[in-house]
């Protein structure tokens, strides 16, 4: 969010007037917006199948992760982008941070065609005390559709990463990054993206070791450096991810008509996907192969020998710790396989319980993941059994 | 062996992956032929098809500006290769818009038909997309599997209906019947028939066309109302159909009774010919 100036970011949260819901809720209306949040939500249910909502001084946070811990996408919608925001939070307790079954939230948003005819307005309010996200939609003709979807309370999702740690940038506007990608069958899984020799950006698909290479057709797309806004990275760099989770966020930018950057660095380390304007930004941070191909350079060939099953060993773990409390359980559960990395990074940067962790997505870290657990205010039925990460 | 051509007309572009998308329709593997003057798609009969067979013939002169090949010798310049057409069919529909398209017999990991394309770009460089679709190479000792069928002495030969209407009936029947009989005379009649234990269904088309040649063979007491039929596999009818792009195509049926069913469309200079087999 450009537009803001530092004293902004200590301004104080809006508290809602109205006190019967309690003080600590939740409340955002938008009208002619509604369809950039639904379609962000369409795009990060490419992703994961649960929506970790944060409500932020700094704006609306929606968060996922991928089962298998290898892809992370987060959209952060300024206050400004609603007609009406409210994250009311007194000093004395958590800011509301819940999860909802992604599944749930996208059923409100399904039809987007819909949502832009017939509905006017789209209000979400959350309200830990009675445990319910109540998205309304207030159609034309009197209609109005209530959603409430159960949430559990959780920790904050976050990931560590920092783009600026990335010394290879591409950026280009969504349509260039979409025709690239249009000659892929949408079966695709993964793609390889390289720089070859004369600085051409090539895109290649990426065939796993247990594909009868004797039968698949290869496809590769060679485009220009002048197609792109920016590149900054030598001949021969290239990491393979995967195109299934990159095409939520390229679609999504493409109806908002943004440019993309991609931060990557050696293949292994997470590539950075970014998109931002005055209103919103969004990440999606996606693991790569850990292997480059063999014989690789882009623009030359053939089938690499690594399996795909690396993806689940790839740095990207290092850099995802999730703390999720089932309330009830009271249980705390422990950073996840943290490398030595994070471990240094997690006592740099102890954040001071209470306060919300500093909204700054371009130098991520990990505060509040040691900070004490609060004891629930009720029991709340576990939802969904947090099966990863067990000890 | 070498194989490289080039198709710059965009028409000439559409139509050729008009004619590959229809082939990828019918058959899942099958042979492509180069000969200096033509192409062919060829499925030979084989008992994994179900005794269905293709021989679909196309000019290369109507299609490619450059073409250029060697084939596996001097006395026999021809190249069969063994493909999936939908790889082919894919990589042509990435396709529209380019500049240029260059297919070439290339060896990477292993044989490949490589189609790479040069599309219009913002900037001043083209951008260039490659496909590398993996073909086997047909020894010269194969190749007599892969000859122009004959043509029987077919007992019936008509003109098919509007093919839309014609698959949108056989669609429905499918649900109901794996085997469909089709049966036509000489007067312009062609009727559609299924039979289950428990329903009879028929359709008739009336007023269609017969070749002019047909009705000129003829014996004399020959009675030209008489049906002549075949049962075939309603679901090779139906991928004949369905795989069929142009409405306006004339379609010629011609029916050896209780053997097969034969179907031949010239359409654009393309020739395609499908034989489905009578059922017992």
């Amino acid at each position: 969010m450009r537009s803001r100036d530092e004293g902004e970011q200590r301004r104080p949260a809006v508290f809602s007037r109205d006190t019967r819901r309690g003080v600590d809720y939740c409340h955002v209306a938008l009208s002619t917006a509604k369809i950039v949040l639904g379609k962000a939500a369409h795009s990060l249910s490419r992703i994961g199948d649960e929506l970790y909502l944060e409500p932020l001084e700094d704006g609306l946070s929606l968060r996922t992760v991928n089962t298998s811990r290898s892809a992370f996408a987060c959209f952060l919608f300024a206050p400004l982008f609603f007609q009406h925001y409210q994250a009311a939070r007194p000093p004395q307790r958590q800011p509301p941070r819940c999860k909802v079954l992604m599944k749930s939230f996208l059923a409100v948003f399904r039809s987007l065609a819909a949502l832009e005819k017939t509905v006017e307005r789209c209000c979400i309010t959350l309200s830990p005390e009675s445990n319910r996200l109540v998205v309304q939609l207030h159609c034309k003709h009197g209609v109005t559709k209530t959603y409430n979807l159960s949430f559990q309370e959780c920790e904050s999702l976050q990931a560590i990463f920092d783009p600026a740690e990335c010394p290879h940038l591409l950026r280009a506007q969504a349509r260039v990054l979409v025709e690239a990608v249009s000659p892929f069958s949408p079966a695709l899984s993964e793609v390889t993206l390289g720089v070859s020799r004369g600085r051409r950006v090539v895109f290649r698909s990426y065939l796993e070791d247990d594909t009868d290479a004797a039968r698949a057709m290869m496809t590769e797309m060679s485009l220009s450096e002048d197609e792109f806004q920016q590149l900054q990275a030598q001949e021969g760099a290239s990491i393979t991810f995967c195109l299934k989770e990159f095409r939520g966020l390229l679609s999504f930018a493409e109806s908002a008509n943004l440019s993309l950057n991609i931060h990557f660095d050696v293949p292994g380390r997470p590539a950075i996907f970014t998109i931002e304007d005055s209103l919103l930004d969004g990440h999606f941070v996606l693991a790569t192969l850990a292997e480059p191909q063999a014989g690789q350079e882009p623009g030359q060939g053939p089938h690499s020998t690594t399996h795909q099953d690396d993806f689940a060993n790839d740095d990207i773990d290092s850099y995802m710790i999730a703390m999720e409390t089932t309330v009830g359980e009271g249980v705390a559960e422990g950073p996840r396989t943290p490398s030595p990395v994070s471990e240094e990074e997690e006592a740099e940067s102890n954040v001071i319980p209470g306060t919300p962790p500093l909204k700054k997505f371009r130098s991520l870290f990990f505060g509040s993941v040691l900070a004490p657990m609060e004891p629930p205010s009720e029991p709340n039925p576990v939802l969904a059994e947090d099966s990863e990460g067990e000890g | 062996m070498r194989f490289r051509a080039k198709i710059v007309d965009l028409g000439c572009l559409n139509h050729f992956t008009r004619v590959s998308s229809t082939i990828s329709k019918l058959a899942k593997t099958c042979t492509l032929r180069l000969s200096p003057h033509k192409l062919y798609f060829i499925l030979s009969d084989k008992v994994a098809n179900g005794g269905v067979s293709m021989w679909c013939e196309l000019a290369q002169g109507n299609f490619f500006d450059e073409f250029q090949m060697e084939g596996v010798s001097a006395d026999y310049n021809e190249i069969y290769l063994e493909l999936m057409p939908e790889n082919l069919s894919r990589a042509l529909k990435t396709a529209q818009n380019a500049k240029t398209v260059k297919i070439k017999l290339t060896n990477k990991h292993c044989p490949c038909l490589t189609v790479a394309v040069e599309l219009p770009s913002l900037s001043s460089s083209s951008r260039i997309v490659t496909h590398d679709i993996p073909v086997g190479v047909i020894p010269r000792k194969l190749w007599t599997d892969f000859r122009e069928p004959v043509l029987p002495e077919f007992d019936v030969s008509i003109y098919l209906p509007v093919l839309k209407t014609m698959k949108s009936i056989v669609e429905r029947m499918k649900n109901i019947s794996n085997h469909i009989v089709v049966e036509a005379n000489l007067k312009g009649d062609m009727n559609l028939k299924i039979q289950t234990d428990l329903v009879c269904i028929t359709t008739h088309f009336k007023h269609l066309a017969n070749p002019s040649w047909a009705l000129e063979d003829i014996s004399q007491d020959r009675d030209l109302e008489a049906m002549v039929e075949a049962r075939i596999d309603i679901k090779k009818l139906l991928q004949f159909l369905a795989g069929q792009q142009v409405n306006t195509t004339k379609v010629l049926c011609n029916i050896v009774q209780n053997r097969i069913v034969h179907f031949i469309l010239l359409h654009d200079e393309v020739s395609l010919q499908y034989f489905i087999p009578a059922l017992s």
